[in-house]
């Protein structure tokens, strides 16, 4: 363990006997912004992800939730190094995927791979469905070229597609067999670990489940590890064994997947779980959402000190404001970034009587006169 | 059958084609329901199932499309808009039905100040002098929750958010005073805690504006906390529909028992496999002779390959198109 991991503190659950496969230290992603032609001077910076640190344990699967430009994808992205965090450290079996460069990251990313949330880009078009699937053994010279057909009829069995159909083009397929090819060329490296992001929000809703199970399917067959980025919190708690809750760049709430979801502490992720919709009006009769006011920030200027006062309502001027909140242990297993929480204590966030928020209120009778 | 005084919207065999090269494309294919006035209705199924073909055609959008038929009737205050001289619809395009679309980011020009945007159909519509409709506009933009309305009208479209942005298409839509709102996946694009505001200000604007809403999603979840009655459309053909509550408890087509148990629900137990709907939607070019569903149903017989079921009375105000429909009502489950 590193000085800095005990300091700051990994978010794992304390001795179940599982192995830590991902590790994620002080990770952040600045993309800056830059003015001028010829001399670009920077200018500012899009704070994407802004210090995180968390684990992922071999055989799980994290689910990480937030809201669009949280942060979430580039934090996938960066695990595998897609992206190059600006600073922060990746460890990928102990080993950190930072410092490597070339042929040594080449070779780690083989345990590693990537299903992307759109089938219809992220397929090429030009490409025969067994040379897309078949690419990543070339790539890593996996096998001979009968090796390799053999390999790709494989795998398209077995996540349920045709192995007659390899020498068909992406766009002779829909949506959701589109994915299932995504998923055969994540596959075809016998990876460990996946990052899944948004793997079926571009899917038809008939279809979202065949992609899910499959998905699950896999994970037992293969005993991978998944990272599971999405912002469908039903979705999420349907196939995460733990799940990080992110918000501006920073992770809020990382639990067990049934604690997050009974006992949310943190008040972003009580707001947000009160804000999913449930799918039956007689549930919906009794529940009373809890409806933030206003706008995410910007990611460029991230408001000071706890970067979700601004929408807060259990905030606490001089201490929210101000102060960074930490990532800690608040219960066993379960970290959270408060202020507000502590001991067994924390803020419970109601519904108000006045459930379309301040920018409502003041603004309904502006002149006094409006029809 | 005259329109009584309850109906505001009456659809009565409603049937959109398009000519394609793969053949004809059956987009909407006899589609009858009425609306009343402030109703809210939700017109649910997933994407090329015809619901948005539904809400553009009643809005006379089809009719510009040159590779489109419309047959069937729209009644809308008691005109046939499929019939009336596009003049005539354009008078009411925009002022008696208008529309809020999915995508705030694409559908406001964004050259135009919001000020533009808005007093265009105030002006058009409504005869009011540009200063007047600027005044409008702004009592409009707070209505919808915009604060400082007075100085963000002279705003464009990219200083807004996604969320703010959807707000300033509903108060556009709004400004005429509809009978008839069109929201087409009026949340799709924005996030989860923005969905809820969102939500709730159509809700309280249609009870105060006394506008029927007409809200087109994939999104069941949406539906069942703001709509009162639902209609579920499946491969151009609407195949279920009654009030929210007993349709979400005890759905009577397996096409709706399907998509409700494919969906992980946050009250309920976490369960291990999610139940799924095999197979694909049709392609509406070669739409299968009898039910559009059959290929994926695990009620299907002969009968329901061969013929197409009709919309039939199941309980009062609730309808389905199933020839099973008795073991549903009678609480047939979806096999594992």
């Amino acid at each position: 363990m590193s000085a800095a991991s005990s300091q700051r503190g990994a978010a794992s659950a304390a001795g179940n006997g599982h192995q830590t496969l991902v590790r994620v230290e002080d990770l952040r992603v600045h993309f800056p912004i830059t003015s001028g032609v010829v001399f670009q001077r920077k200018v500012g910076a899009v704070y994407a992800v802004d210090g995180l640190d968390f684990e992922i344990k071999t055989g799980e699967t994290l689910g990480l939730v937030g809201e669009s430009g949280c942060g979430k994808s580039t934090t996938g992205r960066a695990i595998l190094q897609l992206i190059r965090p600006t600073t922060g450290r990746v460890f990928y079996e102990g080993g950190d995927l930072a410092n490597l460069k070339g042929k040594a990251l080449r070779k780690q990313r083989r345990r590693m791979q990537m299903i992307f949330q759109d089938p219809y880009a992220s397929l090429n078009s030009r490409m025969t469905v067994g040379d897309i699937v078949g690419e990543p053994l070339l790539v890593h010279h996996m096998a001979d070229r009968a090796g390799r057909k053999a390999k790709v009829r494989e795998l398209l069995e077995t996540v349920g597609i045709n192995p007659n159909t390899l020498n068909r083009y992406p766009h002779e397929f829909s949506g959701g067999q589109r994915q299932r090819i995504g998923i055969a060329r994540a596959l075809a490296v016998e990876p460990n670990f996946i990052v899944c992001d948004e793997p079926i929000s571009a899917l038809d809703v008939s279809i979202r489940a065949q992609i899910i199970n499959l998905l699950q399917q896999l994970q037992r067959e293969f005993g991978l590890t998944y990272l599971f980025i999405a912002h469908d919190l039903s979705v999420v708690r349907h196939i995460s064994d733990r799940v990080a809750v992110m918000y501006l760049g920073r992770i809020v709430e990382l639990a067990e997947n049934a604690v997050l979801y009974e006992t949310p502490m943190h008040p972003y992720t009580q707001a947000l779980l009160s804000a999913v919709p449930i799918p039956d009006p007689a549930a919906e009769e009794q529940r009373r959402p809890v409806v933030l006011t206003g706008d995410v920030p910007s990611p460029v200027e991230p408001p000071p000190g706890c970067h979700f006062h601004t929408r807060c309502p259990a905030a606490r001027e001089g201490l929210c404001d101000v102060d960074d909140p930490v990532l800690k242990e608040v219960r066993p297993g379960h970290w959270a970034a408060c202020h507000l929480i502590t001991g067994d204590d924390y803020p419970h966030i109601r519904a108000g009587e006045d459930d379309l928020g301040v920018a409502v209120e003041d603004a309904v009778h502006p002149g006094g006169e409006s029809a | 059958m005259g329109i009584d005084q309850d109906t505001l919207l009456r659809l009565t065999d409603l049937t959109v084609d398009f000519a394609s090269q793969e053949g004809t494309v059956h987009a909407v294919n006899k589609v009858s329901f009425d609306v009343a006035p402030g109703e809210l209705v939700g017109l649910v199924g997933e994407s090329g199932c015809g619901k948005s073909v539904t809400a553009t055609a009643i809005l006379g959008l089809t009719r510009m499309v040159t590779n489109a038929t419309i047959s069937g009737s729209i009644i809308f205050e008691g005109r046939d808009l499929v019939q009336l001289p596009e003049k005539a619809v354009r008078d009411i395009r925009g002022r008696d039905i208008s529309m809020i679309f999915q995508d705030p980011v694409t559908s406001l020009n964004p050259v135009l100040t919001i000020e533009r945007l808005m007093t265009e159909g105030l002006e058009v519509h409504l005869g009011l002098s540009h200063s007047d409709a600027i005044k409008r506009s702004i009592e409009l933009l707070a209505e919808v929750g915009i604060p400082k309305a007075g100085r963000r009208v002279k705003d464009y479209p990219h200083q807004f958010s996604g969320g703010m942005r959807q707000r300033v298409m509903i108060a556009i839509a709004l400004s005429c005073n509809p009978k008839l709102l069109l929201a087409d996946e009026p949340t799709t694009a924005l996030d989860v805690t923005i969905q809820a505001q969102i939500l709730r200000l159509l809700k309280r604007l249609s009870a105060d504006h006394d506008a029927a809403v007409i809200t087109i999603t994939h999104d069941l979840g949406v539906v069942a906390g703001m709509c009162q009655r639902i209609l579920v459309m499946y491969a151009g053909r609407m195949v279920e529909s009654g009030p929210a509550k007993p349709l979400f408890a005890h759905p009577h087509h397996p096409y709706t028992v399907g998509l409700l148990r494919s969906v992980p629900r946050l009250d309920e137990p976490r369960g291990t496999t999610l139940q799924t709907i095999a197979g694909l939607p049709p392609d509406l070019a070669h739409l299968p002779p009898g039910c559009s569903f059959a290929p994926r149903c695990w009620l299907a017989d002969d009968e329901c390959w061969q013929t197409v079921p009709e919309l039939v009375e199941t309980d009062p105000g609730r309808a389905s198109a199933c020839f099973h429909r008795d073991l549903l009502i009678a609480g047939a489950e979806m096999p594992a």
